[in-house]
C-alpha cells in the first residue's frame, strides 16, 4: 500500500520521485512486442511528414517523433478493453495501441472511411475497439475524462485500466490537479502518463513549471509519482507494471512522468528557434529507437535480419494505410447535419 | 361548477415544489435504470443531499458509488460525468450555480456538446447538467446569471428551463433518458413554490412549448422564473380588456418554432421576456427568426425585453430595477398593441 511519505523521508530524498521496490521486467517476447510497436510509430510518422511535405495531405501535425517508448512499454501490458485518453501529439499512444492503420489514415486524410468520418482529424481520433475513447485538442483535458472511465470501472466492477496521457505543460494547467484529487480521494483505476519532453509548445520546462520534476506533483496529490528514464523501455515498463498493478488492485492511481525528447518541435513546420541546436543534436544523438535494436540484437531476443524484416513489414503497412486513405472518398457535406444530436437534423 | 369541468377527465395532482419534484424524478429514474448516477458538490446525505436539499434521501436509498459528493472541482465533476457517460452510464452532473459552470466551459463545450460529432457518432455523452441560478437573492454578480445562450449557440447539447413542477419532473425523466448533453438550467423561484403536479406525471418531450394561455391580441414567449412575472403582468392586462396568449417556452435549444410562430402567426404581436441579458439573448434569436418566417404577417415589430447591460447588482433597489418587472411588460405589450 502507498502512503504518503514522512518528513524525513522528503527531506532525504530530495529532488528524486519515489522510488520502486520490485521492478517487474519484460522478458523477451514483450521485448520484442515493445521494439514492434516503437516501430511502427517511428515509420507512421516519418511517413506522415513525408506525406505532408509532398503536399498529399493538408493537416495540422503534432510528431511525437523520440517520444516513441513510452506508450509502447505501457501498450504492452494494456489489455484490449482497457482504455486511454490522450492529447493532439497523440497518434503515437494510438499506434502503440494497435489501432488499425487504414482508418487512422483515412482519418487523417479526412477521409468518410475514418475513425471519425474525417470530423475529428489527426488531433481527434477516437477508436473504442481499440480502447482508444478520447483524444483531445485542448491540453489537460484528457485527464478529467479517464476519471470517468475509472468510475465506471468501479461501477461495473471490473479490473479495466485507463491510462491518461498528457505533455509536461499539461502539468501546469487546472484540470491537471482537479483530475489528479479527485482520482485519489476515489481511488481511482487511472495511470496518469506524463510525456515530459521538455518544452510546453516553446516554452522551456524549467521557465513554467516549478518544481524539478513533475512527479513530485504527486505528494500533494496522495498517490506515488515516478520520474522514470521515457527513453529506456526496462525503466517505463517496470514502472508502469507497477502502477497499472496498483490500479488493478483497486488501491488508486499513480502519476508517470516520462522524460524524453521532440525530436521535431511543437508542431509540424516549426523551426525549434527555441531550443539549442547542441540539446536537440545530443538528443537525436541518443534516440531511443537504435539503442533499444542494439540491445535486442546483443541480448540475443532478435537478429539484425529479423528486426530489418520485422521494420520492412511495418512500413509496408503505413504504405498500404495510406494508399488506402487516399483512395476514400471525401464525406458528404450532409454529415454537417449527423452526430450532432443522436437524431440527424433537419435539412 | 360546470358541467364541462365535470366531464373533464379527471387527474389525480399532489401539490408539489420544483425542488420535490427533481427529487421525484431523481428517484424514479434511478430506481428504474441503475446506469443513472448522480454527482456533484455536497449532493450525498452525508453533506446535506444538496446544497438546497434536491438530491436529499438518493445516497442513501442507491449507495455513495452512485450518487457521488465531489471535492469543489467543476473540471473534474464535468470530466467524470463525461467519462462515465461514454462508458455507457447516464450521470446528472450538478454544478451547484449556473455561473460556476464558467469553470467547467471546456469540458461542457469542448467535451460534452462536441464529442459525438468529433468521433463521427462513435462517443455518445447522454448526460444530464444540472445547475441552479436566477437573480432576486441579492446574491449579485458571480451567482445569478442566465447564461443560456452561451449554450445554445453551442451545437451538441440542448437546454431546458422548466417553470412548473410539473414540467420540472417531466423534463427530467426525459433529460436523463436523452441520448445527449441536456443542461437544465433550475431557477430560484421555480424550487420553491408549490404546484399541482399529476401524481404519475411522466416524461414531458425537450423541445416543446407550452401554450399556458390561449389568446388572440398578442403572444409572450417567456420561461424559467420570469414566467411568474409575465404572469403577474397577463393578469393586469387580461383586466385592462387585452387577450393574451402565453407561451412557455420550456426548451431554449432546440427551441419549438412551430408553436411560437404559429401563435405570433395568429395574435399578429409578439413579445419575448427573459431574465437573461436582452443584448444578443434568446429574445433576439426568436426575434430574428419571427420576422424571417413571419415578415409581412406581423402587426407590430417583435418586442424583447431582458436585463440590462450590466452585472446582476447586489442593492435590493438597483436588483429590482435589473430585473424585468410586471409594470414594464403591461408597458411593451401595450406598445406593440399601439395603445
Amino acid at each position: 500500500m502507498f502512503s504518503n511519505p514522512s518528513s524525513e523521508e522528503l527531506s532525504e530524498r530530495g529532488t528524486m520521485s519515489d522510488t520502486l521496490q520490485n521492478r517487474a521486467t519484460p522478458d523477451a517476447a514483450t521485448q520484442l512486442d515493445i521494439y514492434r510497436r516503437m516501430i511502427r510509430i517511428e515509420r507512421n510518422d516519418d511517413l506522415t511528414r513525408q506525406q505532408i511535405r509532398r503536399g498529399r495531405i493538408t493537416a495540422p501535425y503534432y510528431s511525437a517523433r523520440g517520444q516513441e517508448c513510452i506508450p509502447s512499454s505501457i501498450s504492452v501490458l494494456l489489455n484490449d478493453d482497457d482504455k486511454i485518453c490522450t492529447i493532439y501529439r497523440g497518434i503515437h499512444d494510438m499506434v502503440a495501441k494497435d489501432m488499425p492503420l487504414r482508418p487512422l489514415w483515412a482519418e487523417i486524410c479526412g477521409r468518410v472511411d475514418g475513425t471519425c468520418k474525417g470530423k475529428g482529424g489527426p488531433m481527434h481520433l477516437t477508436h473504442p475497439e481499440t480502447g482508444v475513447m478520447v483524444t483531445t485538442g485542448i491540453v489537460g483535458s484528457s485527464m478529467p475524462i479517464a476519471n470517468g472511465f475509472g468510475w465506471a470501472s468501479l461501477l461495473d466492477g471490473t479490473k479495466q485500466v485507463t491510462v491518461a496521457y498528457f505533455g509536461d505543460g499539461a502539468s501546469n494547467i487546472g484540470a491537471f490537479h482537479e483530475a489528479l484529487n479527485l482520482a485519489s480521494v476515489w481511488k481511482l483505476p487511472v495511470i496518469f502518463v506524463c510525456q515530459n519532453n521538455g518544452f510546453a509548445e516553446h516554452t522551456r520546462y524549467e521557465n513554467g513549471t516549478s518544481v524539478d520534476f513533475i512527479a513530485k506533483r504527486a505528494i500533494g496529490y496522495g498517490m506515488p509519482g515516478y520520474t522514470v528514464d521515457g527513453n529506456d523501455p526496462l525503466d517505463v515498463y517496470a514502472h508502469a507494471h507497477a502502477a497499472i498493478e496498483r490500479a488493478r488492485a483497486g488501491e488508486g492511481p499513480t502519476l508517470l512522468e516520462c522524460k524524453t525528447f521532440r525530436f521535431m518541435g511543437h508542431v509540424f513546420g516549426d523551426n525549434d528557434a527555441y531550443m539549442t541546436k547542441e540539446e536537440k543534436a545530443a538528443a537525436i544523438e541518443a534516440d531511443p529507437l537504435p539503442r533499444f535494436r542494439q540491445k535486442l540484437i546483443d541480448d540475443g531476443v532478435a537478429t539484425a535480419d529479423e528486426l530489418d524484416a520485422l521494420t520492412a513489414k511495418i512500413e509496408a503497412e503505413v504504405n498500404d494505410a495510406i494508399e488506402y486513405a487516399m483512395a476514400c472518398e471525401f464525406p458528404s457535406d450532409d454529415e454537417l447535419r449527423r452526430d450532432v444530436f443522436a437524431e440527424e437534423i433537419a435539412a | 361548477m360546470s358541467t364541462d369541468t365535470l366531464e373533464a377527465p379527471v387527474v389525480e395532482t399532489v401539490k408539489m415544489n420544483g425542488l420535490q419534484a427533481i427529487n421525484a424524478a431523481l428517484m424514479e429514474a434511478m430506481e428504474a435504470d441503475p446506469k443513472v448516477l448522480v454527482l456533484g458538490e455536497d449532493i450525498a446525505d452525508n453533506e446535506g443531499g444538496g446544497v438546497v436539499g434536491v438530491t436529499r434521501g438518493l445516497s442513501s436509498k442507491f449507495g455513495t458509488l452512485r450518487v457521488r459528493s465531489t471535492p469543489i472541482s467543476e473540471q473534474a465533476i464535468m470530466g467524470a460525468a463525461i467519462g462515465a457517460a461514454m462508458a455507457g452510464y447516464k450521470p446528472v452532473a450538478e454544478i451547484m450555480l449556473m455561473n460556476f459552470t464558467t469553470v467547467a466551459m471546456d469540458m461542457i463545450v469542448n467535451h460534452a456538446a462536441k464529442l459525438r460529432f468529433m468521433s463521427g457518432g462513435q462517443s455518445q455523452v447522454p448526460l444530464v447538467i444540472r445547475t441552479l441560478t436566477g437573480a432576486g437573492n441579492q446574491t449579485a454578480g458571480q451567482h445569478a446569471d442566465f447564461y443560456e445562450a452561451w449554450f445554445a449557440h453551442t451545437a451538441g447539447i440542448k437546454v431546458v428551463i422548466p417553470w412548473t413542477p410539473a414540467d420540472m419532473k417531466g423534463l427530467y425523466l426525459s433529460a436523463i433518458q436523452d441520448p445527449d448533453p441536456v443542461i437544465i438550467i433550475e431557477s430560484g423561484k421555480t424550487l420553491f413554490v408549490p404546484m399541482d403536479v399529476p401524481v404519475n406525471q411522466g416524461p414531458i418531450p425537450i423541445g416543446k412549448a407550452n401554450v399556458v394561455m390561449p389568446g388572440s391580441d398578442l403572444t409572450i414567449v417567456s420561461y424559467g422564473q420570469m414566467m411568474f412575472t409575465v404572469m403577474q403582468a397577463v393578469e393586469e392586462l387580461t383586466a385592462a380588456g387585452i387577450s393574451v396568449e402565453v407561451v412557455d417556452l420550456r426548451t431554449i435549444s432546440p427551441w419549438d418554432k412551430e408553436t411560437v410562430l404559429a401563435s405570433a402567426e395568429k395574435t399578429g404581436r409578439l413579445l419575448v421576456v427573459h431574465e437573461a441579458g436582452r443584448n444578443f439573448g434568446p429574445g433576439a434569436e426568436i426575434a430574428a427568426t419571427a420576422q424571417e418566417v413571419l415578415f409581412g404577417k406581423l402587426k407590430a415589430p417583435v418586442g424583447r425585453l431582458g436585463a440590462p447591460y450590466c452585472a446582476v447588482p447586489f442593492a435590493k433597489k438597483l436588483e429590482d430595477a435589473y430585473l424585468v418587472q410586471p409594470p414594464e411588460i403591461v408597458a411593451e405589450a401595450k406598445r406593440l398593441l399601439a395603445i
